[in-house]
């Protein structure tokens, strides 16, 4: 077995008194989609933002492709191709949809302030580059008829799409979503769950998850790790997960 | 169902009567004891006659003339390709090149007072365009702009007083010291957002204003810094008779002097600059580093998670508006000939803010119409001196609660994908 993606150990994080997460292990083998599951305020999100640099953790080693990344800021996280989406949408709302992706291109562009101003061609061509790979991404998730409409015009479902689709024209290798399902109809979720399906055996994506739609983690993910009051109880395959007595009592209920 | 409306078309009989006889002239004046009819000439009043007679029978009979009307063939609709015609790029490009060439003709035909207020106008452009990135692009309130308008100017007149430097390379010391000083302010109020900024750029304004008025050895404190050299073309003077080793305008082209031709090249000069200002400004908006601005200006924490670095991102915009600043500031020195600090004090501040909102966040050509706006009226409002205030008040009130957008708030660009 090669190196794990990403490698999480005894992470910890305490705000003043409280201790929100208490030692998380946590490890993503590339190709994988894992799910972190686990009953609300579990600090689910927490680890993500510990994970993605919005918060230094207080203990624990994060190792992104073997390389330690914790305590360095979000942005330099990010671009080692570790992005997230967030619980609330958050897209550029007075921007328009092909706007919002061109942003996220941001380090892939030439940002030479001169370049730009005399618009060279290497300056065209990285502009043309990033707008078919926005091109791209749009009709991957089927939003290419809206591309100039502003993007606070869109539906909730749409929003969500968009999102995913910002974290891809990033291209990174692993792509952690906050609770994507959340708000989405029985339709939504399906072509949802077919998206990630496709980015992980076709665009050799890593997907992290947090979600509570218990039918789509369960019938999409490679491997589950259930968090409860900040401290991990479980991890698994998901039938292990089914079977786990622990599990049951504190997040699906007892029978 | 027609019918004939007589009472409103007996009160709108009276409303004209009344109406017209006071615009047209006719009044009650005193005389001696009693009242006399003045104005009231036969011609007058066949003409109010006139009208009230065929507003009479327009009300009266409006059922009637409507339904003519609706026999009448339908206009000719407008295709839809003219209704269009503001997104037509050609078009575009024209309607700016007629009003880049009729501010160009301008001072050929206006008088010196107008040619004078044109380019207080123009540096208020400029301006308003430098702190829109700032505030409308960005999104950072800032309240001491003016200040690194002050840097600006005190650079050009301090560099021309103590080391005989002239205003061309005044000018672009300008920029680079106000860039300086924009990028030393971004510093300390980078983890500020909101109000929190807006103060501290406030006393940022503030404090460079009474540095200037205090550091007497330097600035000659509150009484100023005079003699400032006044621009030149390629060395040639406007003035009556050159200085030592130099040529003047009207010499060289051999044309009598005219103190006009100052008044004319500094309009022309600050029209260039502010041309160059809205060249720069337009690429920059579509420029990735015009876009981050704007992306931190709506979510800053999507920002970060999509690796943009939030620090450099407010720096630049902090420093590339600061410079526009110097520029203006810079150019304000040597067409004033003389500054002192009670040029930089906050209310200037506070217009150059009042013109990006008042003409549309992140909008240049709204910040153009603006700072006409806010330059022109006050000069047309000169006889309510004491209003004026006022007015400039009520017109921001009035504009926040009809119009928060701006008068021209920006366009999004459209972008091509896949033809």
């Amino acid at each position: 077995m090669s190196q794990p993606l990403l490698e999480v150990s005894g992470l910890t994080m305490r705000f003043g008194g409280l201790l929100a997460v208490n030692g998380v292990n946590l490890t993503v083998n590339k190709g994988q989609v894992v799910s972190m599951i686990g009953p609300n305020g579990a600090g689910k999100t927490t680890v993500f933002n510990c994970l993605t640099g919005f918060y230094a953790p207080t203990d624990g080693k994060i190792l992104f492709h073997g390389e330690e990344i914790q305590g360095l800021p979000g942005f330099k996280i990010s671009r080692k191709g570790m992005i997230r989406t967030f619980q609330h949408v958050r897209l550029f709302k007075e921007m328009t949809v092909v706007e919002n992706l061109l942003v996220a291109q941001h380090r892939h562009l030439n940002t030479n302030f001169v370049a730009g101003l005399l618009k060279t061609p290497a300056y065209r061509r990285a502009e043309k580059e990033a707008l078919e790979r926005a091109a791209y991404w749009l009709e991957k998730v089927d939003l290419l008829p809206f591309a100039n409409r502003t993007a606070s015009t869109l539906a909730y479902g749409q929003q969500r799409r968009l999102e995913i689709a910002r974290c891809m024209v990033t291209q990174p290798t692993l792509l952690m979503l906050d609770e994507p399902a959340a708000g989405l109809n029985p339709k939504e979720t399906d072509d949802l769950k077919a998206l990630i399906s496709d980015l992980r055996d076709n665009h050799e994506i890593t997907v992290l998850l947090i979600e509570h739609d218990m039918k789509l983690v369960m019938s999409i993910s490679d491997h589950i790790v259930v968090i409860n009051q900040g401290c991990p109880l479980a991890a698994g395959t998901p039938d292990e997960i089914r079977q786990n007595p622990a599990v049951i009592k504190a997040y699906l209920g007892e029978e | 169902m027609k019918q004939l409306h007589f009472k409103p078309a007996l009160l709108s009989l009276v409303v004209v009567t009344i109406l017209t006889g006071l615009l047209l002239g006719v009044r009650l004046t005193q005389a001696g004891t009693g009242l006399t009819i003045t104005g009231a000439s036969p011609d007058v009043l066949w003409k109010i006659a006139g009208a009230a007679l065929f507003i009479f029978l327009y009300n009266l009979l409006r059922d009637y003339i409507e339904a003519v009307r609706g026999k009448l063939p339908a206009k000719p609709s407008m295709p839809l390709s003219l209704s269009k015609l503001s997104d037509i790029v050609a078009l575009r490009r024209l309607f700016w090149c007629f009003i880049i060439a009729a501010a160009i003709v301008f001072p050929f035909f206006a008088n010196r007072g107008a040619i004078d207020l044109a380019t207080l106008v123009l540096i208020y452009v400029m301006l308003g365009l430098g702190l829109n990135i700032v505030v409308g692009l960005a999104g950072l309130l800032d309240l001491g702009y003016v200040g690194f308008y002050a840097v600006g100017a005190y650079s050009t007149a301090l560099l021309g007083m103590y080391f005989q430097i002239g205003f061309w390379p005044g000018l672009v010391a300008a920029g680079a010291l106000a860039a300086l000083f924009g990028f030393l302010l971004g510093f300390p109020v980078l983890r500020l957002r909101g109000d929190y900024l807006a103060i501290v750029t406030l006393g940022f304004g503030e404090i460079i204003r009474i540095l200037l008025n205090n550091m007497t050895w330097l600035t000659n404190g509150p009484n100023g810094i005079g003699n400032i050299e006044k621009p030149t073309l390629f060395g040639l003077e406007f003035s009556r008779r050159a200085s030592e080793g130099a040529q003047t305008f009207h010499e060289f082209f051999g044309i009598a002097f005219n103190t006009n031709h100052r008044v004319m090249f500094l309009y022309l000069l600050a029209l260039l600059l502010v041309l160059a200002t809205l060249f720069v400004i337009n690429r920059l908006l579509r420029m990735p580093l015009g876009r981050a601005w704007e992306a931190m200006r709506e979510d800053e924490i999507a920002c970060r998670a999509l690796g943009l670095n939030p620090t450099a991102i407010k720096l630049t915009a902090f420093t590339i508006g600061a410079t526009f600043a110097g520029f203006a500031g810079s150019f304000f020195a040597a067409r004033q000939g003389f500054i002192s600090p009670e040029s930089f004090t906050f209310i200037e501040s506070a217009i150059i803010l009042a013109i990006v909102v008042l003409g549309g966040m992140g909008s240049q050509l709204g910040v153009i119409l603006a700072a006409i706006v806010m330059t022109v009226l006050p000069e047309l409002a000169r006889e309510f001196n004491e209003y004026r205030m006022l007015l400039f008040g009520l017109l921001m009130v009035l504009m926040m609660i009809w119009r928060p957008q701006g008068l021209l708030p920006m366009k999004r660009p459209h972008l091509e994908l896949r033809t």
